[in-house]
C-alpha cells in the first residue's frame, strides 16, 4: 500500500508549480505528522485503559504506540527540515508551527524512556508511564494550539490545503499516502506487539527450563513493559 | 477535603519556614541568573520582549529548583505512607502541594521582581506593576499545577533531578510563551502598553485544562 | 480479616504467594519469618498501601483494594519507618496526623503521655534517639484508636521499661485485632492466638499458638 502510494507520489501527482519536485516530500511529511499525532493520542488513550483495567496489554499498546510515534516524529522533523530548506532556504524555521510543535512534543516524549527506565518495579513503571502518556497525550493538541497562535502563517498552509484546497490529483495522492502511512503504523504496532510477546514467552520458557518457577530474577533491567 | 488541604498546606509552609530549603535558594538563583543575563547578553538594561523573556525564563528555571524538592520530605520521611493511611481524599495532596508551590513562587517574585527592576529592567516598573502581577499570578498557577504533576511523576524515579527538567520544560513551553507575550507590551520603553487579552486568555485556559488533567491522574501517582 | 490465596509481586519477584488465613475480630496473629520472607509486604497489603496481585483480601469485612477508603481510617499501621517529619516536633507531627484523621487535639497529649514522650514532645524528631522515635511512631499508629493494628516489629529499639509502657496501647489488652511481626520466638508468641510462619514468600506454618513451639520457629530461620 505504501509502495503504491509512493509510486503515485512520483508518477501520478502533478509537480507543484512553484516548489517543484521537492514538494513531493509533502506526501511523506504531512501523513507522517498526522499519523504520529494520532499515535501519541492513541498512546494516551491506551494508558487510560491501562489505569482502568490494569491489564499489561494496554500498557504494552501504549508503549508501542508512543515508541513508533516518536520514530515518526523524528521522521517528521527530518523531512520537515529538508522541506524548509527547499522552500525557504533554511534548515530550520521558527515560524513553522508544525515543525516547532513537533520539536517540543518530541523533546517531551524523549523522556518517556528515561522515566520508565528509572523505575524498577514493573507495575509502578506501567502506572507512571501511563500517567505520563495521558498528560503528554493531552499536551500534544494544547501545545499545537499554543504554538500555532504564536507563529505567523508564512507556512504553505498545509492545514488549509488538507482541508480541500488541493487539486484533485494531489488530493488523491495525499489521501493514499495518508492511508498508507496509517497502515504502516498499524502493521508496525502489530509486529512490535507480536515480537514483544514472543520474547516474553521465550523468557518464561527459559525460566521453566532453568527449573526455577519464579524466584530467578531476569537479568538486566528493561524499560519495555512485559506481559 | 478543604480541611485536609488546609492541614497539608499548613504543614508544608511550616516545614519550609523551618528548613528554609526551597524559597531562599530560588530567590538567590533568580538574582544570580539576572547577573548572568547581564553578562551573557552584554546589556545594562533590557526592555520589551527581551525583558519579558528574561523575566519569565528566570522564573521558570527558579521554579524547577522548587519542583525538584517538592515531594522530597514525603518521599524520604514516609509522609506518603502516613498520608495514604489517613481516610482523606488523595487529591488533597495535589491541591496542597500546588498551592504551596504557588505561594513559594509568589514569595520568590516579591524579591526577584525588584531585583530585576533594579539590575536589568529599562523602563520603570511601577506603571506596569498591576498588570504584570496579574500575568505572573497566572504563570505561577500554571507552573504550580504542572510542576506538582511533574514532581509527582519523578519523585519515585532514581534520576529524579534529571527527569524533572526534562518533563517540565516542554510542558511549560506554552506557559512561558503566553506569559512572555503577555508581559512584552508591559515592559516596553516609553510607558506600558495594553495587556494582550488573547494571550492572557490562553494562559488561563492552559492553566485550567492542566488543572483538570492533574486532577484526573494524580491519584494514580500515589497508590501502592 | 480474611485472606484467600493472596499474593504480591515486586516486578518479577514474588514477595508473597498464596497466603490463606482468617483472623477473627479481637484476636492476634503473630508473623514469623527470616529477613525478606514477606512479613512487611503482608502488613503493607493489609494496610491498603500495596494492592494485592492475586487472591482475595478482606480487611474488617471489606474487600481490598476496592473498599480501601472505607477501612483506612480504622487501621493503625506501625511500619519500619516512623512516618514522621524530621523537622517537625513529635507533638506537631501528631497534631498533623490528628487533623488528617479528624481526632480531637486533646488525644495528642494523651498518647504522648502514654508513650512517655511528654517531656521531649516539642523537640524536632531529627534530634531524638531511635527508641524515642519508635515511641512516637507507636503514638502515631494508635492516635485514632484503630480497630485493626498492624505492627511491624513494634518493640524494635525499645528498652524493657518502654516496652512495658506501650503494652496497653498495642498489646493484647488494647482490644484491637492485631497482626504483629516478630523475630523473637518466645516474646512473639505471648498474647497471640494464631501464628503464621513465612519463608521465601510462602506459608511455612499456620496454627494456633498452643501448637507452635520454638523448634518450629527455629526451623524457619534455617
Ligand atoms: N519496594 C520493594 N521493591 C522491590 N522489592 C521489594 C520491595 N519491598 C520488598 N521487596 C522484596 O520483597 C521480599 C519481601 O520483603 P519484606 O520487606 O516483606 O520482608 P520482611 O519479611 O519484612 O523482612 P525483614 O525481616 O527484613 O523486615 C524481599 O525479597 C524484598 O527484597
Ligand atoms: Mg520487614
Amino acid at each position: 500500500m505504501l509502495t503504491g502510494a509512493f509510486a503515485m507520489v512520483f508518477f501520478y501527482a502533478p509537480l507543484d508549480a512553484d516548489q517543484g519536485f521537492v514538494q513531493k516530500i509533502f506526501y511523506v511529511h504531512v501523513p507522517m505528522a498526522i499519523v504520529a499525532l494520532i499515535g501519541f493520542v492513541a498512546g494516551g488513550i491506551c494508558a487510560v485503559m491501562y489505569l482502568r483495567t490494569r491489564a499489561t496489554k494496554w500498557d504494552m499498546r501504549s508503549y508501542v504506540s508512543i515508541h513508533l510515534s516518536v520514530i515518526l516524529a523524528v521522521g517528521v522533523l527530518v523531512t520537515g527540515s529538508i522541506w524548509a530548506r527547499a522552500s525557504w532556504g533554511q534548515w530550520w524555521v521558527w515560524d513553522e508551527p508544525m515543525l516547532v510543535s513537533f520539536l517540543i512534543v518530541f523533546l517531551l516524549y524523549a523522556t518517556y524512556w528515561p522515566l520508565r527506565f528509572s523505575l524498577e518495579d514493573k507495575e509502578k513503571q506501567a502506572r507512571y508511564a501511563s500517567v505520563f502518556a495521558i498528560v503528554a497525550g493531552a499536551f500534544v493538541p494544547l501545545n499545537f494550539a499554543a504554538v500555532r497562535m504564536a507563529e505567523a502563517y508564512i507556512h504553505p498552509q498545509t492545514g488549509a490545503t488538507v482541508a480541500g484546497g488541493l487539486p484533485p490529483k494531489m488530493g488523491l495522492t495525499f489521501l493514499v499516502a495518508l492511508i498508507g502511512m496509517g497502515l504502516l503504523f498499524a502493521t508496525l504496532v502489530k509486529y512490535e506487539m507480536a515480537s514483544k510477546h514472543a520474547t516474553f514467552r521465550l523468557r518464561a520458557l527459559r525460566r521453566k527450563l532453568a527449573g526455577d518457577d519464579d524466584d530467578l530474577m531476569l537479568s538486566g533491567r528493561s524499560a519495555a513493559p512485559q506481559l | 477535603m478543604r480541611s485536609t488541604v488546609a492541614t497539608l498546606l499548613a504543614k508544608e509552609l511550616t516545614l519550609e519556614w523551618r528548613t528554609r530549603e526551597s524559597v531562599p535558594a530560588m530567590v538567590l538563583f533568580s538574582i544570580a541568573t539576572y547577573v548572568v543575563f547581564h553578562f551573557g547578553l552584554d546589556r545594562d538594561r533590557v526592555t520589551g520582549d527581551l525583558a519579558s523573556g528574561v523575566l519569565v525564563v528566570t522564573l521558570l528555571f527558579a521554579a524547577i529548583l522548587g519542583i525538584n524538592r517538592l515531594f522530597v520530605a514525603e518521599h524520604e520521611q514516609g509522609g506518603f505512607d502516613g498520608f495514604l493511611l489517613a481516610p482523606v481524599d488523595r487529591t488533597a495532596m495535589l491541591v496542597a502541594k500546588a498551592v504551596a508551590l504557588f505561594c513559594f513562587l509568589c514569595i520568590v517574585e516579591v524579591f526577584a521582581l525588584p531585583a530585576f527592576a533594579l539590575l536589568l529592567l529599562g523602563p520603570p516598573l511601577t506603571q506596569a506593576l498591576p498588570a504584570l502581577v496579574l500575568v505572573l499570578l497566572l504563570a505561577n498557577a500554571g507552573i504550580a499545577v504542572i510542576g506538582t504533576l511533574v514532581a509527582g511523576l519523578a519523585i519515585q524515579t532514581r534520576a529524579r533531578d534529571l527527569i524533572v527538567p526534562l518533563l517540565a520544560l516542554p510542558l511549560l513551553v506554552p506557559v512561558v510563551l503566553a506569559a512572555a507575550r503577555s508581559a512584552t507590551p508591559l515592559l516596553q520603553d516609553g510607558g506600558a502598553g495594553a495587556l494582550p487579552g488573547n494571550w492572557m486568555a490562553m494562559l488561563a485556559i492552559y492553566d485550567l485544562l492542566f488543572a483538570l488533567i492533574a486532577f484526573a491522574v494524580f491519584d494514580f501517582l500515589l497508590e501502592d | 480479616m480474611q485472606l484467600r490465596g493472596a499474593g504480591r509481586r515486586y516486578g518479577e519477584r514474588a514477595a508473597l504467594r498464596d497466603v490463606t488465613l482468617e483472623l477473627e475480630a479481637g484476636r492476634t496473629l503473630v508473623v514469623f519469618g527470616p529477613n525478606g520472607a514477606g512479613k512487611t509486604t503482608l502488613l503493607r497489603m493489609l494496610a491498603t498501601l500495596l494492592r494485592p496481585h492475586a487472591g482475595e483480601v478482606r480487611v474488617l469485612g471489606r474487600p481490598l483494594p476496592d473498599d480501601g477508603y472505607a477501612v483506612r481510617g480504622r487501621i493503625g499501621f506501625l511500619s519500619h519507618e516512623a512516618l514522621l517529619y524530621r523537622e517537625l516536633s513529635g507533638r506537631e507531627n501528631l497534631r498533623f496526623y490528628a487533623r488528617l484523621h479528624r481526632v480531637a487535639p486533646a488525644r495528642v497529649d494523651a498518647v504522648l503521655e502514654a508513650v512517655g514522650m511528654t517531656g521531649r514532645g516539642d523537640d524536632p524528631v531529627a534530634e531524638l534517639s531511635r527508641g524515642m522515635i519508635q515511641r512516637l511512631a507507636i503514638a502515631r499508629a494508635v492516635l485514632h484508636e484503630p480497630d485493626l493494628l498492624l505492627l511491624d516489629e513494634p518493640l524494635a529499639n525499645l528498652d524493657p521499661a518502654a516496652a512495658a509502657q506501650v503494652a496497653p496501647l498495642i498489646g493484647p489488652d488494647s482490644g484491637a485485632t492485631r497482626v504483629v511481626t516478630s523475630h523473637d520466638p518466645a516474646g512473639g508468641l505471648q498474647g497471640a492466638d494464631l501464628a503464621l510462619g513465612l519463608k521465601a514468600a510462602r506459608v511455612a506454618f499456620l496454627a494456633p499458638t498452643a501448637e507452635i513451639g520454638p523448634a518450629q520457629i527455629g526451623e524457619l530461620y534455617r
